[in-house]
């Protein structure tokens, strides 16, 4: 039996929707993973010990064990001590520290890569170190680190796949629901695989654009 | 005016475990002076700068702003909320400039003051804009540092640590790293504070600039403070064989 496509129309609501859920819980976890990246650098490369050891061994967890897991653990397994979240939220919270784990990682290294004259500068008009940190440090750190950054958000996306698992209806899971009604696995599956990429093309521009803008005020 | 020094660095010392880069070092400053700190590298002059408002801690000695003591031993964090408080009093500018390349020109003038002093926007804007046309640049408040010239960067710098209404103003070889026709520019800026009655204390390697503009000079090596007099003195008649020699080799140098 060769391909048919024409089974895939019928679903493009359906579809759609799907897509649509993916790009909100990319979009939800990026959001997290950012702003969760600049927390934990900021806790790797300032706290104290015993906020910073207990953090990093926290920290290596996330990047030591599959995201798969993390994420069962944080739908199925949290339900257990009572915590039942709605999939939605387990699979952004997973995605997202997950990845804030790996953006941690580059903004740390952003943070080091600032000139030491910047902090100097700033400390010598009169700000404190937390001031200097937020308004001069890590401005300028996240400028410089948007590009391996953006890689990241782009492997978010793809990995936001692993949220059918646990039941969000997003693209895979779309597809997967509309190949149980067809029987024709392929046309689905390439269906979705466009979307994704399409999805993606529209997540490189806006980064692009985003690189773009920083790049006079560097 | 009280006979008081304005700025009162009390023997101060700094050493990095067993080297030693300041020794014994006593210097005051009054009100509207200037005094220029000249040496060869190495020789302590900027650590000295950078002790006074507490960039480079010194290791024992005092360093005091009119009545207020600098280097005060307190607790961490009253240290801290101290030193910030007293950093606001103090300019200083540094041979790179050190501008905030992600804030405009407009940004980097206002930061401090929103932040410290409580200034509404347009407060601040007003602040950066006057500072901003002392030292001439004004058309060029929405610019990023990357677009300006080594000279207007360090105008910048200057007009930065201006809008904090500083009583004493700290630079760092101000002009070392700019090309050499845009250091008059620099220089200029500097002259104008000083007719303005800024009191100022100058590292630099520029013996004409020095002579020009400044009350008093101090020659330093090796951490010591090997000889201070009046300019026309101690670039004409220094006493010490030193100072001598590094005059001589850095008028050859500039020849």
């Amino acid at each position: 039996m060769g391909l048919d496509f024409s089974v895939v129309p019928a679903f493009y609501d359906r579809l759609l929707l799907g897509a649509l859920w993916t790009i909100a819980i990319t979009l939800s976890a990026a959001v997290l993973s950012f702003f969760g990246g600049i927390l934990f650098a900021v806790i790797a490369l300032y706290a104290p010990a015993i906020i910073r050891l207990p953090f990093k061994a926290f920290a290596w967890l996330f990047m030591g064990t599959p995201l798969l897991l993390q994420l069962f653990l944080i739908y199925f397994g949290l339900i257990e001590i009572g915590v039942d979240l709605p999939a939605f939220v387990a699979g952004v919270i997973g995605l997202g520290l997950h990845y804030a784990v790996y953006n941690s990682d580059i903004i740390q290294a952003g943070i080091l890569a600032v000139d030491k004259g910047q902090y100097e500068g700033a400390r010598t008009l009169g700000l404190s170190q937390f001031q200097t940190i937020r308004k001069i440090v890590i401005p300028q750190a996240v400028r410089a680190v948007i590009p391996p950054i953006g890689n990241n958000m782009i492997a978010l996306l793809k990995d936001s796949a692993l949220v059918s698992v646990i039941g969000v209806t997003e693209l895979t899971l779309t597809s997967q629901l509309a190949i149980s009604k067809t029987f024709r696995p392929f046309e689905f599956y390439i269906a979705a695989a466009v979307c994704y990429y399409v999805i993606n093309l529209g997540l490189e521009a806006v980064l692009r654009r985003i690189e773009h803008k920083i790049q006079e005020a560097r | 005016m009280s006979n008081k020094p304005f700025v009162n660095i009390r023997h101060a010392a700094k050493s990095y475990g067993s080297l030693e880069v300041l020794h014994d070092i006593n210097l005051q400053v009054d009100k509207t002076q200037i005094v220029a700190i000249i040496g060869p590298s190495g020789s302590g002059k900027s650590t000295l700068l950078r002790a006074i408002n507490d960039l480079d801690p010194l290791t024992s000695g005092e360093v005091w702003l009119e009545d207020m003591q600098i280097n005060k031993k307190l607790p961490p964090r009253q240290y801290e909320k101290h030193i910030n408080q007293v950093r606001q009093n103090i300019g200083m500018v540094f041979q790179h400039f050190n501008l905030f390349p992600h804030l405009t020109v407009r940004g980097n003038i206002t930061l401090a003051p929103k932040m410290l002093k409580g200034m509404s926007e347009s407060e601040a804007n007003e602040l950066a804009e006057d500072q901003l046309d002392r030292v001439g640049l004004l058309d060029r408040i929405d610019y990023y540092p990357s677009q300006l010239s080594g000279g207007q960067k360090q105008r910048v710098a200057i007009a930065r640590a201006l809008a904090m209404k500083p009583k004493v103003m700290l630079f760092d070889e101000a002009t070392s790293a700019l090309d050499p026709e845009l250091v008059e520019e620099v220089n200029l800026v500097m002259k104008q504070l000083a007719e303005e009655q800024m009191t100022m204390i100058i590292v630099t390697h520029e013996m004409g600039f020095a002579q020009d503009v400044c009350d008093r000079v101090l020659f330093m090596d090796q951490g010591y403070v090997v000889e201070e007099a009046a300019p026309e003195v101690l670039f004409r008649n220094p006493t010490q064989e030193r100072t001598q020699n590094f005059l001589r080799k850095h008028l050859q140098g500039q020849n």
